[in-house]
């Protein structure tokens, strides 16, 4: 509970000191949010039940270019049937996960990374070479963020509303993993055998969660599409996928908040320290190395007293 | 990475006072497969600024470079932060067809000009024009040099052609624009192979060109330029192949061998160029940078130069982004690629040469090299060759199915 | 198409298979011994190409290059296994990731020592040349790589069948717990088999450096191919790895001739699939 405090209270000095920033500051807030959406369904996954998913990014390009072809082939999203694609964006993202799911969960541990990757690289492959539907490597231009009373091409009244979607999704996921549901996923991940002995439909769970994982993943890139303005295969691309991973691993699988906290950190230096110096690549390799050794909690577990 | 390049040692001595700073935002891959092309990119423009020791007819030259990792979102998020944050003047740079595309929207959105200075994509200029007030490019379109060469393929007895091209915008609107004066010429392209951007193993590819055409057109870029030619080698096809531009520029000639002499492209600038203004700037980059430039140095440094000049105009004073776009469209440059003048759609109307791969010495260096020599040259070509501008633009872009393949099977 | 063209793409899907062979062995044995997915196995690919070409800058012979690019490599993967995996202990997941932050540091260090330069290896001009049989133009590198991954093949076979070395590995494979049971020391075999994976990803890369070219980002590409030849071949199985090295390059070259739109859905769909039906791969167990 206390944990939760601490993360309110963070976001709203984040949001009460946003204005102060500068403009390219606010768009960097907000892609850690959009990414925080997306390390928490890859925590759900790997923290909680604990499936290493390779493939995330697969749906974050689902819900993206669903964003971008609405937007530009039927002008639909840009009003306030922005919240419609919202919805459908996530519908789209636990559709595509539904039907992925019946080929990953039938393995766990490394076979399912295995599979989550190459799932990853079939959407990336569609991606890339679809180029009716998704503009092949020049992906699709957005034409401009929507207004449905606030004009989100507003930089500032953006992050806003990623933020608001963030809490929701925050408080959506916390409510699940708190929930009965939730801690039969973490028995499934301490000890798969002995909860199906004890009559759990293993497999169901799992799949549950995967869905629901690639429900947020959607969620994501809808807000990921409005961001940058384009979707592009490179979004699908597996480097993508392994950054929601770190992000999760730096900031701390099975708390949820590790994932905003590992997405802080990578933008951060690939954005921000970028920008300064040439060795960022080295630092968060440092920093990832180091981290598994030493903190199989992440940065999280530095506050928890290290317990995984 | 950021460098900041102010050169500020001298000024004081040689020339006018500084009376404001011009802040140039650059945008370059300079991790991943492009790394080195990012590289050249940034040295050509670099040079520019080291000659001029960063002073712009008063102006002082901030050049910020940002690593854009040749993927088009990370284009956006760089450019937006070298507009919102470091409030630069001017964007310039981008390599990608798709990281144009994608850069482009962004000027509007942060009232920026931005100077294409390489990518290619032909509709930037054309048919989107309209939409983007505050771009102007000055590269070339990817099908400007190729409507010539098809032209010159038709002319020097080439009558039917089996072609393969990279599999992305910019290989279609290449391959687009060479089969549309080679056929109107009466050139018949009877093939069109499409590798996927980055192939490097043709070995499904090769064997299926047809045994009968008179040529190969091929358009590679970066490391399929390498494997191409020599792979063509080893499976023993000993036909005529012209390149686009980008299969024998100065960026991979120097790692390719024997198996490219003879091969005949075209692009609006060569390393070969016999003229005393390239000659030296040949001499000055390899001295400086220890390779001899290829067209994406020489295009980022003629863009330089094309600012200058500007600046010179306004005496020093960022006379705003509209005017500067209507300024530097009016230039009329002697440059190493020859004299550069401007559409009325933002693009350049320069020589294009078309270059043969030979083996000598040339431009005083005494080893012997391969260079493109060039064979023939056609000036003042525009985006749109030889075609009315409104004829032209009622034709859709150039795309892997236009113009259809009349000809094929 | 005549029988000339099927004959020339088999051998062309057979020669890629090769290169492919020598990439997916040394991950499957990590995977069969260690139980953990080289992430990294790519950069290992990339960086014995660079070893290689600053071998031949320094010495002119590409020979010389082969062993030497292979064995220093293999030296940092022993490197690497001794002093970060094996603190590990037995935990696949944080060993796996631990292969990505490498893979990130290897990529951003082979740019700065080697630049961002294309780079070609170029083999001797005896291997350059083409033979031709039967009215086919073969490349002879690519009947040198065929012969070579034959011959490693073999070489693997053989130690892994006749020798004590490779009793112990196979009963590591087979059951790690009752190896050490039986006195074997496991952590040593999954040393040496990480090393030795290392080493036949380098010579992989120096081998497919003239063919590919070596260049920043090469790792992430060779990455994904190398996973759909041990998927589908099987996780931790030799005979896995030939067969989908073989599989995977024909599929690859005929579905790139005759369907070239779904080049790569082609590649990766199939894995799937296989994946869905046999988790395991064609060969492996789990």
């Amino acid at each position: 509970m206390k944990r939760i405090w601490i993360l309110l209270s963070v976001l709203a000095l984040a949001a009460a000191v946003a204005p102060f920033t500068g403009p390219f500051v606010i768009l960097l807030l907000a892609q850690i949010l959009v990414l925080g959406i997306i390390a928490m369904s890859v925590d759900l996954l790997l923290g909680y039940t604990g499936l290493p998913s390779l493939g995330q990014a697969a749906y974050l390009g689902v819900g993206a270019y669903l964003t971008a072809i609405l937007a530009t082939k039927f002008g639909f999203g840009l009003g306030w049937d922005f919240w419609l694609v919202v919805l459908m964006g996530m519908a789209a993202g636990a559709a595509t996960a539904g039907f992925f799911g019946l080929f990953a969960i039938r393995a766990s541990g490394v076979y399912f990374l295995m599979i989550t990757l190459a799932l990853g690289m079939c959407v990336w492959g569609l991606a890339y070479r679809w180029n009716s539907l998704t503009g092949g490597d020049n992906g699709i231009n957005m034409r401009g963020r929507p207004k449905f009373g606030i004009e989100l091409a507003n930089d500032l009244t953006f992050f806003y509303v990623v933020l608001g979607l963030f809490i929701a999704s925050f408080f959506a996921l916390h409510l699940l993993v708190s929930s009965p549901f939730g801690k039969s996923l973490v028995g499934i991940r301490e000890r798969e055998l002995r909860m199906r002995i004890l009559g759990y439909n293993t497999w169901l769970h799992k799949y549950i969660a995967f869905v629901i994982a690639g429900g947020f993943g959607g969620l994501a890139g809808v807000l990921w599409a409005h961001l940058n303005g384009i979707v592009s295969p490179v979004d699908v691309l597996l480097p993508a996928s392994v950054d929601a991973l770190l992000m999760v691993v730096l900031g701390g699988p099975g708390t949820l908040v590790g994932g905003l906290i590992g997405a802080t950190v990578v933008v951060f230096l690939r954005e921000y320290l970028a920008t300064m110096v040439q060795w960022w690549q080295y630092v968060l390799g440092a920093v990832y190395v180091l981290t598994i050794l030493y903190l199989p909690g992440g940065i999280m577990g530095l506050f928890k007293g290290g317990k995984a | 990475m950021k460098r900041i390049a102010v050169l500020i040692a001298g000024l004081a001595a040689a020339s006018p006072g500084i009376s404001q700073e011009l802040k140039i935002g650059f945008l370059a891959p300079m991790t991943g497969i492009f790394a080195q092309i990012g590289k050249d990119m940034e040295n050509g423009f670099q040079m520019y600024i080291d000659e001029q020791k960063g002073n712009f007819a008063g102006a002082k030259v901030t050049f910020i470079v940002e690593d854009e990792e040749g993927k088009p979102p990370v284009g956006v998020r760089k450019a937006e932060k070298l507009a919102r944050q470091d409030n630069v003047h001017l964007l310039v740079g981008g390599l990608l067809a798709s990281t144009g595309y994608a850069i482009a929207p962004v000027s509007n959105r942060v009232k920026t000009v931005y100077v294409l200075s390489i990518a290619a994509a032909d509709d930037l200029t054309q048919r989107d024009l309209k939409q983007y007030p505050y771009i102007v490019r000055t590269s070339w379109t990817s099908s400007q040099p190729h409507h010539p060469l098809g032209k010159w393929a038709c002319e020097n007895g080439f009558k039917t052609v089996s072609a393969i091209a990279a599999d992305y915008a910019f290989g279609h609107e290449v391959l687009g624009g060479f089969q549309k004066t080679f056929e109107d010429c009466g050139g018949k392209v009877i093939q069109k192979i499409w590798p996927p951007l980055g192939t490097k193993d043709f070995g499904p590819y090769i064997p299926t060109i047809k045994r009968d055409a008179d040529a190969i057109f091929s358009l590679m870029v970066g490391p399929m330029a390498l494997q191409f030619p020599k792979q063509l080698q080893e499976a023993g096809i000993k036909k005529p192949v012209i390149g686009g531009g980008t299969s024998y520029d100065e960026f991979v000639l120097p790692s390719m061998g024997d198996e490219v002499l003879g091969h005949v492209s075209a692009l609006q600038y060569s390393a070969a160029i016999d003229t005393p203004k390239n000659r030296e700037f040949v001499r000055k980059y390899r001295e400086k940078y220890g390779k001899v430039p290829s067209y994406y140095s020489e295009s980022n440094y003629t863009t330089a130069q094309m600012i200058h000049e500007v600046m010179k105009q306004t005496k020093g004073k960022w006379p705003g982004p509209e005017k500067f776009i209507q300024m530097i469209t009016q230039l009329k440059l002697d440059t190493p690629r020859g004299p550069v003048r401007f559409d009325d759609m933002r693009n350049p109307i320069q020589n294009i040469y078309i270059k043969k791969v030979e083996k000598k010495k040339l431009h005083g260096f005494d080893k012997d090299e391969l260079w493109n020599t060039v064979i023939q040259t056609y000036p003042e070509v525009s985006q749109f060759f030889t075609y009315k501008k409104e004829e032209f633009l009622k034709q859709p872009v150039y795309n892997r199915d236009f113009p259809p393949c009349k000809h094929c099977n | 198409m005549d029988a000339n063209f099927w004959l020339i793409q088999t051998f062309n899907g057979v020669s890629y298979g090769a290169l492919l062979f020598l990439l997916a062995s040394g991950l499957t044995l990590i995977f069969g011994v260690m139980r953990i997915v080289n992430l990294s196995h790519g950069a290992y690919f990339l960086l014995g190409g660079y070893v290689a070409i600053s071998v031949m800058r320094a010495s002119g012979s590409w020979l010389l290059a082969l062993p030497i690019a292979a064995l220093a490599i293999a030296l940092l993967g022993l490197f690497v296994e001794r002093v970060f995996l094996r603190p590990l202990g037995f935990d696949p997941l944080r060993q796996v990731l631990l292969t990505v932050g490498f893979a990130f540091l290897f990529q951003q260090a082979a740019l700065d020592i080697w630049g961002g330069d294309n780079l070609i290896i170029q083999p001797p001009p005896a291997l350059s040349a083409s033979v031709v049989v039967g009215g086919l133009h073969l490349p002879v590198y690519r009947i040198f790589m065929i012969a070579l991954a034959c011959a490693i093949g073999l070489a693997l076979w053989f130690a892994m069948e006749r020798t004590r070395i490779g009793a112990m590995v196979r009963a590591t494979v087979d059951d790690a717990e009752m190896a050490r049971g039986i006195g074997i020391d496991t952590s040593k075999v999954s040393m040496f088999i990480f090393a030795l994976g290392a080493f036949l990803a380098a010579l992989g890369g120096v081998i497919g450096g003239a063919f590919l070219g070596i260049y920043p980002g090469l790792d992430f590409e060779v990455l994904p191919v190398a996973f759909a030849v041990v998927i589908i071949g099987g996780m931790g199985s030799l005979a896995g790895a030939a067969i989908g090295s073989m599989l995977v390059g024909l599929a690859d070259n005929f579905g790139k001739a005759l369907f070239p739109e779904i080049a790569y859905f082609s590649l990766y769909a199939p894995m799937v699939l296989i994946l869905a039906m046999k988790p395991t791969g064609l060969l492996g167990r789990e």
